[in-house]
């Protein structure tokens, strides 16, 4: 008599704990949004911030042609802002002039072309000023992927042994050149 | 003295929401009708000490009282009245008590309009909503006090942040607001039903009134949101698959699944478990999306005021209102059994396959929005889930959903005739199939697939209603009496759902959009998708509270002069921000669209677009709400008509 009524009894079990199912899950992400709330007042999270996995490392090795075109070797013996831009960037446009008074300021700035055609990319230089002491094209975009790049432009401090010390996403402001990169610049100079 | 009173007033409201929650469910426990019959009452008194406390607020505004801490953060006295006013919804605090004074609107609506209910479950549905009342209005007393003082006050306030200074966003937490709370009284009958143990057809027909309000004002709401997005932040997109917009589009899913899956517990009494997790999982998406944003978790480029510390105020009580029901759904669900047996060939099971789809796109929505977070938690990973992931993965399941849509009401309860349907439908059919056919060469698969879809609803919504009206085979006359003789909700379904039609085409000719990005000096030319954009002039013009530049720009096509924009870019001195004013011409099929960016050697950044269709997407929008209230005034529906029912079949 047991045996017709078992597995129904167990389906029933089953529907019950089924039934527990979004509670369970509630839990679960709401256990999770406390830790997240915890770290970020300590500060230990910040769901804002992409830190760049390249901070403090050696900047990856790459030769890319252009104008004059430059290697990872050549980013050596003193501190270099290496900027990627595209010349069918808007808010590349809106960095441009930012660039050109960093370059007044008399710091050495190397740009990398970001999927761009060089006459595109010279044309764009011709028309709104080059900031840039050197560059380089990357067409593939392949460079662009051991830099991690998450769009252009964005903008990066190498000191002088030649290590990743600063990356900047978006356009570059007054603001972060003051409050950010100058001071890393006295430092590493 | 004006602020105290306020304070004092919001206090009153917790204390009156104390016993709303507690006298009326324990009565409703009890049996004591005495207990319950002070639900109404005390819902009432809640709203007016809340309403109360909202005013006094919103006169400190109005004065420019800044000896308010809130108000001297967010106001200014050269600010124009009417944003002095909406200002008060405006911030983190304000925005928080607007929030709880639409809750003790809801429960003073059911006080009022709730008569035909029977008591124990109208006493349970108010207490409820006491209860939740009671915690919010908690967290704006001791969390986020609006009324805190500040001395001595500063001379000026630091006026409200300029984006929001716009007549549309100033308009939208209202109606965004409602929609999400008016969520609250579904569930709080989904929590009455489980505490009674029991939900009938009856129970599908007074919840579905509450849920159609508030899925019209939250419509209204995400479409208004999504229309600022457009025209105030000038980025030319309408919706950016950004967190916050997301968390709206969340409960407006769910929400949308269970006014369609309440239909199914009153015509057929089933599907009753899953309607009472829907209502609680859709008022939950409703107080996560409002909290969660404020927490400072959910990164965005809507989000305001955030500290981390109120975080964990709002996420315990976010986890005893969302945490609590669920428990007493997993412990009480199987209590409601279900009554109806169906055949997937018929309108309910049409209505489950629509279940299926919303709530499978809320999934993908949910885990899109939440992924990363999870990930740079658990994995350490930081990564960014953006529009190719939702582009790629709802629109699959929306195709399904949009083809059922047009079939869905063509069938009947119980069983139906599927080919009988489709044979209806042949007409709409084909135009589809010939549009899809058109745009095939000119768009790709993707909008291709979206414009047939439109169509498809559209038309289908069409076909539906000749077939009702027996439109072209009985005199016109006669089909004109059968439309009128149309029940409310039949004709807001088709309206509604070719509203969705319309907003569909909207979407999908945002992939025939051109636009470019030049830098034109005066009486320079710039051809943008077979216009041309002439800057003639560049000024500047001085508004209330901002400076502005001004760049004129005549619009011709074919040499015709067609509209002249004025976009602006305006200086906000007081807050140190600037903000741009697009400038939008429209015709009803295309905008003309022209966003002014910065300016150099005497020339000016101008972003310019061709936008086609794009209004559709939000007079869709509308036309969807305005068929959810047609169907709102259904006899079936309107509160207090099963009451005149009942009284009916009293015998004399």
């Amino acid at each position: 008599m047991t045996s017709p009524d078992r597995p129904r009894h167990e389906s029933a079990m089953r529907r019950r704990l089924l039934l527990f199912g979004p509670f369970a899950a509630v839990l679960a992400a709401g256990g999770a949004f406390y830790v997240m709330l915890e770290r970020e007042t300590e500060g230990r999270f910040d769901p804002r911030g992409v830190p760049s996995m390249l901070i403090g490392k050696p900047v990856p090795t790459f030769t890319l042609p252009g104008n004059p075109g430059f290697a990872s070797a050549d980013l050596r013996g003193r501190p270099i802002v290496v900027n990627w831009f595209a010349s069918w960037c808007a808010p590349c446009l809106e960095e441009a002039p930012v660039l050109m008074d960093l370059k007044r300021a008399g710091v050495e700035i190397w740009g990398i072309a970001y999927k761009d055609r060089p006459d595109a990319t010279a044309a764009f230089l011709a028309g709104h000023g080059d900031p840039y002491a050197k560059r380089a094209d990357d067409q593939p975009g392949r460079v662009a992927i051991d830099w991690g790049l998450t769009g252009v432009p964005e903008t990066y401090l190498i000191d002088p042994a030649g290590i990743v010390r600063w990356r900047y996403v978006g356009p570059l402001t007054t603001d972060a050149i003051a409050g950010e990169l100058q001071p890393l610049l006295r430092r590493y100079a | 003295m004006i602020p105290e009173l306020g304070h004092f007033a919001l206090a009153l409201g917790v204390a009156l929401g104390f016993a709303q929650a507690i006298v009326p469910l324990w009565g409703a426990h009890r049996g004591d009708a005495r207990l319950m019959q002070a639900a109404p009452a005390l819902a009432l008194g809640q709203f007016l000490a809340v309403g109360i406390s909202f005013v006094c607020l919103a006169w400190s505004s109005v004065v420019s009282d800044f000896s308010v801490l809130n108000i001297a953060e967010n106001s200014n006295s050269l600010e124009p009245l009417i944003y002095k006013i909406t200002g008060t919804w405006g911030n983190h605090e304000g925005s928080i008590l607007f929030w709880c004074l639409i809750l003790t609107m809801c429960g003073a609506a059911v006080a009022a309009f709730g008569a035909g209910l029977p008591s124990s479950l109208r006493a349970r549905v108010i207490g409820v909503l006491g209860l939740a009342g009671v915690g919010f209005q908690l967290f704006a007393l001791l969390e986020s006090d609006p009324f805190v003082r500040l001395w001595p006050p500063p001379v000026d306030g630091r006026d409200m942040n300029p984006l929001l200074q716009d007549p549309g966003l100033a308009m939208h937490p209202p109606i965004l607001y409602t929609g999400y709370v008016g969520f609250a009284v579904p569930f709080a009958f989904a929590i009455a039903a489980l505490l009674e143990g029991r939900i009938d057809a009856a129970w599908g027909r007074w919840v579905r009134p509450w849920t159609l309000a508030a899925w019209c004002f939250l419509t209204g709401g995400i479409a208004l949101g999504s229309w600022w997005a457009y025209y105030e932040l000038g980025w030319g997109g309408f919706w950016f698959w950004d967190p916050v917009e997301n968390a709206s589009l969340l409960p407006w899913l769910t929400g949308t699944a269970l006014l369609h899956s309440a239909l199914v517990v009153e015509k057929r009494e089933a599907l009753k478990v899953w309607t009472v997790l829907l209502a609680i999982g859709t008022f939950s998406f409703s107080l996560s999306g409002t909290f969660l944003v404020r927490s400072g978790i959910l990164n965005s480029v809507h989000a305001f005021a955030n500290d981390p510390a109120r975080g964990v105020f709002i996420l315990a009580l976010l986890g005893l209102v969302i945490g609590g029901s669920l428990l007493l759904f997993a412990l009480r669900a199987p209590v409601l059994s279900a009554t109806g047996i169906f055949a997937p060939v018929s309108r309910e099971g049409a209505l489950v396959l629509n279940n299926i789809l919303l709530c499978s796109i809320a999934a993908v929505v949910a885990t899109g929005t939440m992924y990363p977070l999870f990930a740079d938690l658990l994995l350490g990973e930081k990564l960014s889930v953006g529009a190719p992931f939702f582009n790629a993965t709802v629109f699959p399941l929306a195709v399904p959903l949009f083809a059922a849509m047009a079939v869905g009401p063509m069938l009947s309860w119980k069983r139906a005739d599927l080919g009988a349907a489709l044979t209806k439908l042949w007409w709409a059919a084909l135009i589809a199939a010939a549009i899809g056919l058109f745009m095939a060469t000119r768009a790709a698969l993707l909008p291709t697939l979206a414009f047939a879809c439109a169509a498809w609803i559209i038309l289908g919504a069409a076909a539906d209603l000749g077939e009702r009206v027996r439109l072209f085979r009985v005199p016109l006359s006669a089909s004109g009496r059968r439309l009128l003789g149309l029940s409310r909700g039949t004709l807001g379904t088709t309206i509604a759902h070719a509203g969705l039609g319309v907003t569909i085409a909207g979407i999908a000719a945002a992939s025939l959009a051109h636009s470019s990005i030049v830098l034109l000096h005066p009486g320079q030319v710039a051809h943008v998708g077979g216009y041309d954009f002439q800057l003639t002039d560049l000024h500047d013009r001085s508004g209330p509270n901002y400076a502005a530049r001004v760049a004129v720009i005549d619009v011709r096509h074919d040499g015709r002069l067609l509209t002249v924009l004025a976009p602006e870019r305006r200086t906000f001195p007081v807050q140190q921000i600037t903000t741009t004013e697009a400038k939008i011409s429209t015709n009803g099929l295309r905008d003309l669209y022209a966003v002014l960016g910065e300016e150099r050697d005497g020339g000016a950044v101008l972003r310019l677009h061709v936008n086609w269709l794009a209004p559709w997407i939000w007079f869709g929008a509308l036309i969807m709400a305005a068929g959810g209230l047609v169907s709102l005034a259904d006899r079936r529906l309107r509160v207090g008509a099963p009451a005149r029912r009942r009284a009916r079949t009293v015998p004399a």
